[in-house]
């Protein structure tokens, strides 16, 4: 507990120097960086040591003058479970960061830029480790703009400002519902201390479903679910990489903390809740991955990538609520325990995949698929990693991944194996959601590396890219080393959510060996088969090199029916890898095409583009914030700009107040 | 779970894998008057492959060269989790068909990056079809296991299949007749055959899988080549493990009882190839759609 407040106060102090010195940028980033780097170390320590060790939780408390609030703070395993990617990806991101931003034209900025990334990362800490909702109200608001002033830090271009307005309009209706959801938490339990939190029992007020739509979407607009999830795919790809890293790796999962925390808060929830949350893991899954895969530029596709992420976390605790409330501790341990390692394992690979399309930014200068190709040759670093990262990420084995879509899977199976017919439809939506996001997710990969690291360059820019610095790139390698980790220790990993999840779901430590039972065999033939996957690659791969020693014709070009010369232009692109998935999603996804014909006898130029809008943003919150304008434009008669006026109103208002006080 | 007895049924449908393809071949040949290539014919194939040399285009990398290596090595591990009906499988545990299908997964990704790699526009094409038929796929494949999980109330292959009886086929024939319609159409379209993709010509533009394999040369389309067959061999195995409910508990009985089913599969595999013409592209996806509706009304009539 005090290495955590250490490493906050580090943090703090390390982003406030960074400001004194900003006139020095090399000291101002080597402080920024340093202080990020040590606090994470630090934290690092402390999260593992907490997860690992069986001591209860420490707390501490100290009064505050603020009404209501208090200086209470708390690392339990759930705060340490999700400390964990916290401070591992703000310290790889803060090294890579450095490199990043080592050219002389962000030097002016430099200064600010450490401060709020060092801001960030200590928000985020305190968020997670916050007893008191004052508290977590503050540190939730100083996250907000701490990441509103990171990505706006090429401020002169126009599309940045957007994704930043966006951005902030966002993150705070979300607050907005949390508030609420605090203030009736509060009054029903008579403190805004989380511990009171866990005295309300459901039974003594209808309205906790109430409380449960605020957190859902509260908290779900930070985790971006859909519909509330339009500024993800604006604010990455704005945001310089390590930051999209930091946001999309671990920001957007305090929402999910806060979700999970919400859950707990509000006792065993109904099969209601469960579905609810079913639905919308597989509205976000689905249309997420849909858009992914229409999307050209590398960091909006990873963005929407996150929305669908999401949604199978969402999946995944949806599941485990139907265990709960339908009281199957198998299901509450597969379905939080594949929501929490998913949670884990898509901060590792969407951390590692951002930092990969900053590599590709930097060393192509855009971000446009069509403008790359044949990177995996000049970038061999980058090029493995993000392999490993698509694989992951498509929940493929060995990697990690898979092991926890399996656990979630395996829940849903398991649920809807007992289940009676409305019980079993929150099991089966999971089931084919989950397997269409797979297949979709391969798609949506294959054309990311595919496209973009092989074949041949689509332009100039990409053809003399250069790999990027040691400094970029070994955090991608340490995170992809992570990953193929966590796949082969499969095994080991209930032990490792033990605490978390005796926490989380409620269930006495005496039951968890028996439930560990249905679990740790399959994970343990899993990683049996998964080596013997990998020893059978090797074998292969060892024949074939023995079959073609020294016989290999290598000087050729690719076979496009006996054409002699192809060039990059004739290979296929992203969208037309794309196009089928759109011609389908046509009636759900709003779509644009631009096609020009060749023309004439002797055509010279023909084009063809498509671009998908995202649907909810055009369908549901233009016209709403149309309406609101509408509305707010009947009343513009109140805002004369006369003073005498605005000075009636005050006095008006403070009579209603006093009259109605009386 | 793991039965190293039925180990030598694993290395028994390695070698027999080609087979399926031959006898496909044979039943197109008769059923057209000809008289057909011998019935080993793939195996002769597979010999010559892999005594060839194979030629590379400058553009590919190390992921062209990997990818028939590691899409085989799934389709080989796969195999160790394939129950052959009754008869357990080397390797069951519960929830091992997921595995099995991330692992032929995987085999995928590396087959559609592996064409991306050639930069050729053809082959990009096919990758395209191939992701975008198996993103379609997918959900109706774990369809039909939510169904044969809530008919059999087991989790995994071996149990599953051994609970598939005639007692079982009396008292919900009606899904399982569904079912094995739609695992035919998976098995038709996982394994590009007609009506989906032909795996008779190369260059076609309407084609799938085999213009995703173009410029493999070698070796590595021995490797292609023969992960086509052992896939197909997984896919008819889990058809004959449903339409073959022989359980009589003796090795014999039931292997040959299975066997005769993978057969039985083939000729009907190679009756459709002769008697259907390949649909439009187009209706594709229509058919898949379709497929998609059955097995929901399977999942429905399994939630009464």
């Amino acid at each position: 507990m005090n290495i955590i407040l250490i490493a906050l106060i580090v943090m703090v102090i390390g982003g406030a120097g960074t400001l004194l010195v900003r006139s020095s940028p090399k000291t101002a980033a080597a402080l920024g960086q340093g202080s990020a780097v040590a606090g994470a170390g630090l934290g690092l320590f402390a999260a593992v040591s907490v997860l690992f060790s069986s001591h209860s939780a420490e707390a501490i408390r100290l009064s505050w003058s603020v009404p209501y609030g208090s200086f209470y703070i708390e690392v339990d395993a759930l705060s340490a479970f999700f400390l964990l990617p916290i401070f591992l990806l703000t310290g790889l991101a803060a090294v890579y960061g450095g490199r990043y931003l080592s050219d002389p034209k962000w030097d002016a900025r430099l200064g600010s830029h450490w401060a709020f990334f060092n801001l960030l990362a200590a928000s985020m800490v305190l968020v997670v480790v916050a007893r008191n909702a004052i508290l977590f109200l503050v540190a939730w608001e100083v996250m907000a703009l701490a990441s509103y002033f990171l990505v706006t830090m090429e401020n002169e271009r126009e599309s940045v400002q957007r994704a930043g307005w966006t951005y902030l309009v966002a993150t705070h209706l979300g607050t907005m519902a949390l508030f609420f959801f605090f203030i009736l938490m509060g009054s029903e339990a008579g403190s805004l201390d989380f511990d009171k939190f866990g005295n309300i029992s459901p039974h003594h007020h209808s309205s906790a479903s109430l409380f449960f739509v605020l957190a859902l979407i509260g908290f779900g607009t930070k985790a971006g679910i859909v519909p509330l999830h339009v500024w993800l795919p604006e604010a990455h790809p704005a945001a310089p990489s390590h930051v999209s890293a930091v946001m999309s790796g671990v920001m957007i999962k305090t929402g999910i903390y806060g979700l999970i925390r919400a859950l707990m808060w509000l006792g065993p929830p109904p099969v209601g809740w469960a579905l609810t949350l079913v639905i919308v893991g597989c509205v976000s899954g689905i249309l997420g991955v849909l858009l992914a895969l229409m999307q050209h530029d590398l960091k909006r596709l990873l963005a929407y990538h996150s929305v669908e992420n999401i949604g199978i976390i969402c999946l995944g605790l949806g599941i485990g609520a139907l265990g709960q409330a339908t009281e199957q501790p198998v299901l509450i341990v597969l379905g939080y325990g594949g929501a929490l390692l998913h949670t884990l394992n898509h901060a590792i690979f969407k951390g590692l995949l951002f930092l990969g399309a900053g590599s590709v930014q930097h060393a192509v200068h855009t971000l446009d698929m069509e403008h790359t190709g044949g990177l995996l040759r000049r970038m061999p670093w980058t090029g493995i990693t993000f392999l490993i990262g698509a694989v992951a990420i498509c929940g493929l084995p060995p990697l990690n991944g898979f092991i926890s879509e399996f656990m979630i899977y395996f829940g849903a199976f398991r649920g809807m194996q007992s289940l009676d017919s409305f019980g079993a439809a929150p099991a089966i939506i999971t089931i084919v959601a989950l397997a269409l996001i797979g297949g979709l997710a391969v798609a949506c990969f294959t054309k990311a590396f595919g496209i973009v690291f092989l074949g041949e360059p689509r332009s100039s820019q990409a053809a003399q890219a250069r790999e990027s610095k040691a400094a970029m790139c070994w955090p991608m390698v340490v995170l992809a080393l992570l990953r193929v980790f966590i796949g082969l220790s499969a095994p080991l990993i209930p032990a490792m959510l033990k605490p978390v999840l005796m926490q989380v779901s409620f269930i006495p430590d005496s039951e968890f060996p028996g439930l560990f039972d249905h679990i740790q065999a399959p994970l343990i033939l899993i990683v049996g088969i998964s080596l013997t996957f990998a020893a059978l690659a090797a074998v292969l791969a060892w024949l074939r090199c023995k079959r073609l020693a020294g016989r290999i014709a290598e000087d050729v070009v690719t076979w496009d029916c006996g054409y002699a010369s192809p060039s990059s232009r004739m290979q296929y692109t992203a969208s037309s890898f794309a196009q089928p998935f759109m011609r389908l999603a046509s009636g759900m996804v709003h779509l644009r095409e631009r096609l020009k014909k060749p023309e004439g006898f002797f055509p010279t130029t023909g084009s063809f583009s498509t671009e998908a809008p995202d649907v909810i943003e055009k369908g549901v919150w233009t016209p709403a914030f149309k309406g609101a304008e509408w509305l707010l434009l009947r009343f513009r008669w109140i805002q004369t700009g006369s003073i005498h006026l605005y000075i009636l109103y005050i006095a008006i208002t403070l009579i209603v107040l006093l009259i109605w006080k009386l | 779970m793991i039965n190293l007895y039925a180990l030598p049924l694993v290395f028994l449908s390695l070698a027999a894998a080609p087979m399926l393809l031959g006898v496909i071949n044979r039943v197109k040949a008769i059923s057209a008057g000809r008289k057909g290539q011998p019935l080993l014919q793939v195996y002769f194939d597979l010999l010559k492959l892999l005594r060839k040399a194979a030629v590379y285009s400058r553009t590919t990398t190390w992921i062209f060269r990997a990818g028939p290596v590691i899409s085989l090595a799934g389709l080989g591990a796969a195999l160790l989790m394939v129950p052959w009906g009754g008869i357990p499988a080397t390797v069951s545990f519960a929830g091992d068909f997921i595995l099995l299908f991330y692992l032929l997964g995987i085999g995928r990704f590396f087959v559609i990056v592996a064409a991306l790699d050639t930069g050729s526009s053809f082959e990009g094409m096919g990758a395209s079809r191939e992701a975008f038929f198996s993103a379609l796929t997918e959900p109706i494949l774990f369809a039909v296991l939510i169904t044969l999980v809530r008919l059999t109330d087991e989790l995994s292959l071996t149990d599953l299949f051994y609970q598939v009886t005639p007692i079982l086929w009396t008292s919900s024939g009606a899904a399982l007749i569904l079912l094995v319609v739609i695992l035919l159409i998976l098995l038709l379209t996982e394994n590009s055959r007609i009506p989906v993709d032909d795996p008779t010509t190369h260059l076609e533009l309407t084609m799938i899988h085999e213009v995703m394999v173009l410029d493999h040369s070698g070796p590595d389309f021995a490797f292609v080549l023969y992960g086509s067959a052992l896939k197909l061999w997984i896919f008819s195995a889990l058809l004959a493990g449903l339409i073959i409910p022989v359980r009589s508990g003796s090795v014999l009985t039931d292997g040959l009882a299975f066997l005769s089913g993978m057969l039985a599969i083939s000729v009907i595999v190679g009756i459709v190839e002769s008697t259907m013409a390949r649909l439009r592209l187009l209706f594709v996806p229509r058919m898949l759609v379709g497929a998609t509706a059955i097995a929901a009304v399977c999942i429905y009539l399994t939630l009464k």
